[in-house]
């Protein structure tokens, strides 16, 4: 945003549009930070909506595009190029996770490649976006979904959903409960156990997300900072080698949370004797 | 930061993706990905097969090869064999006809000879009937004297 100051073009690019009912009773959209908090739960990020949904879209079309064609004998390439990914993500399941269950692996493939899509987003130069979206009368526009903890929650605490479910489903209600309170230190330590198994497995839904959310953003803030802050006729200079960075870091992070959710429905799976 | 709705519209779009990718995205590339495996394992084992099979067939051509080079030596073998066979009993006949031959001609021979004796006993005869007539000078009868005559020309 021309003419503004850098803490002005900083904040404004790290605040989703969010649409709420504010505080005069009237339904419509935040126009600051403040306000946005005001609005509370019932409220919803329009723009990580829509561009994760986007991105989903994109991912079931795409891939449903090779599979629904799948051929044996005569693959067309984008067909070998969706079994690469495929057979990586079979791979590492194959590897990670002992259990029988039909869901973990397109869950994983899932996970994968649309985190990898909405980390995509963040290589879009920072401006084009919002600054269209600004032409059309939207004030906000944050076009990567992993930078909203909404959007990295909603996929964490998923899994820990199905964790806990397949949780007790392998091991019955007791065996859950077994494992909570008499791991690692046996029964005579119950309270201890308790907070210590109680602590990590609340921790694993939490790190998943904040992991994926403090890389996106810092990844995402660093892109913002670079355009705030230097010149425009400069800006490649660390734009460009933070960006080659970033398509490591964005299919790192996709990998990371892929991986940890096949290795935490494992242990899920694992029966303890 | 602040949390709200866009949470749950998150998960619930996390879980269609999911049944989406469930439901119509792993089950074909899967399989394709299973049937090819199969096929590759498939082509590798009739590969295996077929070379195991050209090997016997070279060992069984081999073997082919020398069973007839030892038919040959054995025909060769026979062959010569036979021929020594057929020139000696040849050779036994041709003795044996040889032998044949020689006797009869002896006894042709020997008949022959009787014959020329018979007759040149009787010209002898003759002879010494004519001697004796002209020595006696006078005609004998030859009727009363046949008798005479005969045991003359036997006893020659």
């Amino acid at each position: 945003m021309a003419g503004s100051s850098p803490a002005e073009y900083i904040s404004h690019h790290i605040q989703n549009l969010t649409y709420g009912r504010t505080l005069d009773g009237s339904w419509g959209f935040a126009h600051s930070a403040q306000e946005a908090a005001q609005m509370g739960f019932v409220s919803i990020n329009v723009d990580t909506m829509f561009w994760s949904l986007l991105t989903g879209i994109i991912f079931c079309v795409l891939f449903r595009k090779a599979s629904a064609s799948a051929s044996v004998a005569d693959p067309s390439k984008w067909q070998l190029c969706v079994e690469l990914v495929v057979e990586m993500v079979w791979g590492s399941v194959k590897d990670a996770f002992t259990g029988k269950n039909a869901l973990i692996a397109p869950l994983s493939l899932t996970i994968f490649v649309w985190i990898f899509l909405m980390n995509l987003m963040d290589l879009v130069p920072v401006d084009f976006v919002p600054y269209a979206s600004q032409l059309a009368g939207l004030s906000h526009m944050k076009i990567v979904p992993t930078t909203d903890v909404n959007a990295t929650f909603g996929m964490s605490l998923s899994i820990f959903a199905l964790m806990i479910y397949y949780g007790i489903k392998m091991k019955g209600l007791g065996g859950f409960a077994g494992e909570l309170a008499f791991h690692p230190f046996g029964k005579a330590f119950l309270p201890v156990n308790l907070v210590l198994e109680t602590v990590s497995l609340i921790a694993k839904p939490l790190s998943l997300s904040l992991r994926l959310f403090g890389n996106m953003f810092a990844g995402e803030l660093v892109f913002v900072l670079i355009a705030a802050l230097v010149p425009f006729y400069l800006q490649f200079v660390l734009a460009v080698p933070w960006a080659i960075f970033h398509i490591l870091v964005i299919t790192l992070q996709a990998y990371i949370f892929m991986m940890l959710t096949i290795v935490y429905l494992g242990q899920a799976h694992e029966v303890h004797h | 930061m602040n949390m709200n709705l866009t949470l749950l519209g998150q998960a619930i779009s996390f879980a269609i993706f999911v049944w989406f990718c469930m439901r119509y995205v792993w089950p074909p590339i899967i399989a394709a990905l299973e049937a090819r495996e199969a096929e590759i394992a498939d082509g590798l084992a009739s590969a295996e097969k077929g070379r195991h099979e050209l090997a016997n067939a070279e060992k069984h051509v081999a073997d082919i090869l020398s069973e007839g080079k030892n038919k040959a030596q054995d025909f060769v073998l026979q062959g010569q064999k036979r021929r020594d066979e057929i020139l000696e009993k040849a050779k036994a006949e041709a003795m044996e006809e040889k032998a044949k031959i020689l006797a009869s001609a002896t006894t042709e021979a020997e008949q022959e000879r009787n014959q020329m004796l018979e007759v040149l006993r009787k010209q002898v005869g003759g002879l010494a009937l004519q001697g004796a007539e002209q020595i006696l000078m006078r005609e004998v009868d030859e009727q009363s004297h046949r008798d005479v005559l005969d045991k003359l020309s036997s006893s020659l």
